[in-house]
């Protein structure tokens, strides 16, 4: 284990990847959600997650931002345990009926001021799962939604970007 | 005789199911097929429903065949398989909620998908209108009793970033006496949403079933409507999907590898992991345009096709694979504190791992060999040259060490898919004819959380009929539940993490 600690200490950082375009932009859209953070809250912003009925593609790309590469966390963004210490809601899924309840319920226990952003197509508008018996369809349709992040799922990247504008955007959290 | 031969001989065949048969049974005989099962003579891979029947399907696993029993219940219900044999009893649940079909002598009235919250009951048969507020009674869990027992409730939304379902478990102190699953949180009605729809909608639909399987899927789909309508797929497509899936496999075990041993507290492998998955979704992303390959594959072919750019991505992830991966292997064997939360943890018994057909690394982690990719070989497998390992000890650690054959296996193939792929076309239009005379196909996929089935049948206008996928993890989340049995509460998510079941699948 030893040899691959100095391995990591010694060799270049991961998180400044090469050939990827994205990979430029990632760290300046990091640090500048980070510094409207910082304007909005005098601290770093906490994030909880809840899925209400995704397929978890959209799961999967919220858990590559904790990744060494897109590293979320040294720019002080993290993600919660519990949505008492949240600011931000990342919610995804066409919100079936039976999360319905458990995301209000969330919400309800999520401190103001807070924002709720709807990730992926279907917690924009239920998606390709529009008019099922099963879906409420759309995040919106229940609890209010500050920002949309388009994209099936939308990459990390997008994700960041999505970050950004809801604090650059003028427009007060709701319920501040 | 064997469970399948005495299907074939005494059911009715039916005309148009491929490339298995499909035969319609009396209860007397599917009577007979749940002894069969139950004796351990066949495997059961799926139990679904329509309006006014029920399907079996049954794998003999040491001849390598498959075959549907179809019973017709005209007056809405059917001999209880649970009732000998335990596997099917959620499926028979969810077909009653469903369908509204009753398992009779099934042993367990309760509902499971149905959490009392659709304004409709048996939305996909004889829908009737019902609230759909929060339902007045709570679930009645299965109690366990005695002295000193208390219950830890979780869920449905977890600390994490994981889907939602919830986890009932009885503890005495520290150790877990009895854990108790409740599933259907994310039932999105995909198998509703499937009814009539296109072939290109129906085939995104799949795709979604379990987002971090939707090559599986989409390859499960692809095939049960190729065999439907008799499709020729070109060669060059059908290995690039096989690309595609290993890729996928490769993500996703590098990511369960990195994020076993996250829930054991050892975040080096985590962090060494979680790299290298990202290097894969970028591959995926340069070779064949997203990701996680989402809406790639299609019935008759694929939809994107490897360039040369993309294919020099692909071999430079391998490189880089190839380059770190057996360090971060090393580490995990030779780190004792790892070992220690992982070895003896969890184990599922050989026994359960058979009567449940538990596949994927679950089953493959305790001597069940299953795997799709070779038990019941499609192309290019029955082509391509790799092993399937299998574990004996059933425990976590087996499950991560099957992981990372797996892993090294997917290398290898990779290596020979970009060695050995045939150039040509990708994708055929499926013919009008062939629409026009519709029919039905059954298919397996291996996902890299085992095989995913997929039903389908095409109406005569080129139109989903019905469709059923189910994920492995059916057969899979009843083991967990076993796996935890007399271990700590506090191993728990180290267990759940290595089965990492799908709800999204599950749920559907
Ligand atoms: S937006 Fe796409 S990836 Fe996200 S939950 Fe919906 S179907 Fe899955």
């Amino acid at each position: 284990m030893n040899k691959i600690v100095l391995e990591g200490l010694a060799r270049a950082p991961v998180t400044e990847s090469g050939p990827d375009p994205d990979g430029a932009a990632l760290a300046e859209l990091a640090a500048s959600v980070n510094r409207a953070a910082m304007a909005r809250l005098g601290r770093s912003l906490a994030i909880r997650e809840v899925d209400a009925g995704s397929c978890n593609g959209c799961e999967l790309e919220i858990h590559a931002l904790n990744n060494a590469i897109y590293d979320l966390e040294r720019f002080g963004l993290r993600f919660v345990a519990s949505p008492r210490h949240a600011d931000v809601l990342l919610v995804t899924g066409p919100v079936t009926k039976n999360m319905r309840e458990a995301l209000e319920r969330t919400y309800n226990a999520t401190p103001d001021p807070k924002w709720v952003v709807a990730v992926g197509d279907c917690a924009v508008d239920g998606g390709l799962f529009t008019g099922s018996y099963a879906c409420v369809g759309g995040v919106g349709q229940v609890v209010p939604v500050d920002l949309h992040i388009r994209g099936c799922p939308p990459t990390p990247v997008q994700l960041l970007r999505g970050l950004l504008s809801l604090l650059t955007a003028a427009k007060a959290p709701a319920n501040a | 005789m064997a469970v399948i031969e005495s299907l074939m001989e005494k059911g009715r065949r039916v005309e148009g199911h491929r490339p298995w048969p499909r035969c319609v049974v009396d209860e007397a005989l599917w009577r007979a097929l749940a002894q069969g099962l139950a004796a351990g003579e066949a495997t059961l891979l799926g139990l679904w429903g329509e309006p006014d029947a029920v399907h079996m399907a049954l794998l003999d696993e040491e001849r390598g065949s498959v075959a549907v029993a179809t019973l017709p219940c005209p007056e809405g219900r059917f001999p209880s398989v649970a009732a000998v044999h335990m596997p099917a009893l959620r499926l028979e649940r969810s077909i009653r909620d469903l369908f509204g079909l009753e398992p009779q002598g099934a042993g367990d009235a309760r509902p499971w998908l149905d959490h009392g919250r659709w304004g409709v009951r048996h939305p996909l048969g004889a829908a009737a209108p019902a609230p759909d507020g929060p339902p007045a009674a709570a679930y009645p869990f299965l109690p366990a009793e005695g002295e000193h027992l208390h219950q830890i409730p979780v869920g449905p939304v977890h600390a994490g970033i994981i889907e939602p379902g919830h986890f009932r478990f009885t503890a005495s102190g520290e150790t877990v006496v009895r854990l108790e699953e409740r599933l259907g949180y994310v039932h999105k009605g995909l198998e509703g949403l499937m009814a009539g729809a296109s072939l290109e909608r129906a085939a995104r639909l799949a795709a979604r079933t379990s987002g971090d399987s939707t090559v599986a899927y989409g390859i499960a789909f692809a095939r049960a409507v190729e065999a439907a309508l008799g499709l020729e797929v070109p060669a060059r497509a059908v290995w690039l999907r096989a690309l595609m899936a290993e890729l996928e496999r490769l993500a996703n075990h590098l990511g369960d590898i990195g994020a076993i041993c996250n829930d054991a507290a050892f975040a080096l492998m985590h962090a060494e992991c979680g790299i290298l998955r990202e290097h894969v979704l970028r591959a995926a992303a340069a070779a064949f345009g997203h990701r996680l390959m989402m809406d790639r594959v299609v019935p008759g072919g694929v939809a994107a096709d490897l360039d040369r750019q993309g294919a020099q991505a692909v071999r430079t992830l391998l490189e880089r694979v190839r380059r770190r991966f057996p360090a971060l292997v090393a580490l995990y064997d030779n780190t004792a504190s790892l070992q220690d939360r992982t070895v003896t943890t969890g184990r599922v018994k050989p026994e359960l791992a058979r009567l449940y057909g538990a596949g994927g690394y679950v089953g493959r982690a305790c001597g069940r060999a299953f795997d799709a990719r070779r038990s019941l070989a499609y192309p290019p497998y029955d082509r391509l040259d790799f092993e399937v390992p299998v574990f004996a000890a059933g425990d976590v650690d087996a499950r991560v060490w099957v992981r990372i054959r797996e892993v090294e296996q997917s290398l290898a193939l990779v290596e020979q898919i970009l060695r050995g792929l045939p150039q040509g076309p990708i994708r055929v239009d499926v013919p009008a004819d062939a629409a026009a005379r519709g029919g039905e196909g059954l298919a397996f996929a291996e996902a890299f959380r085992g095989e995913v089935l997929a039903w389908v049948r095409v109406d005569g206008q080129g139109r989903i009929a019905r469709c059923h996928l189910r994920d492995a993890s059916w057969f899979q989340w009843p083991l967990l539940e076993a796996a935890i049995e007399g271990n700590i509460v506090a191993d728990f998510p180290l267990c759940n993490k290595s089965f990492n079941c799908s709800y999204s699948g599950h749920d559907v």
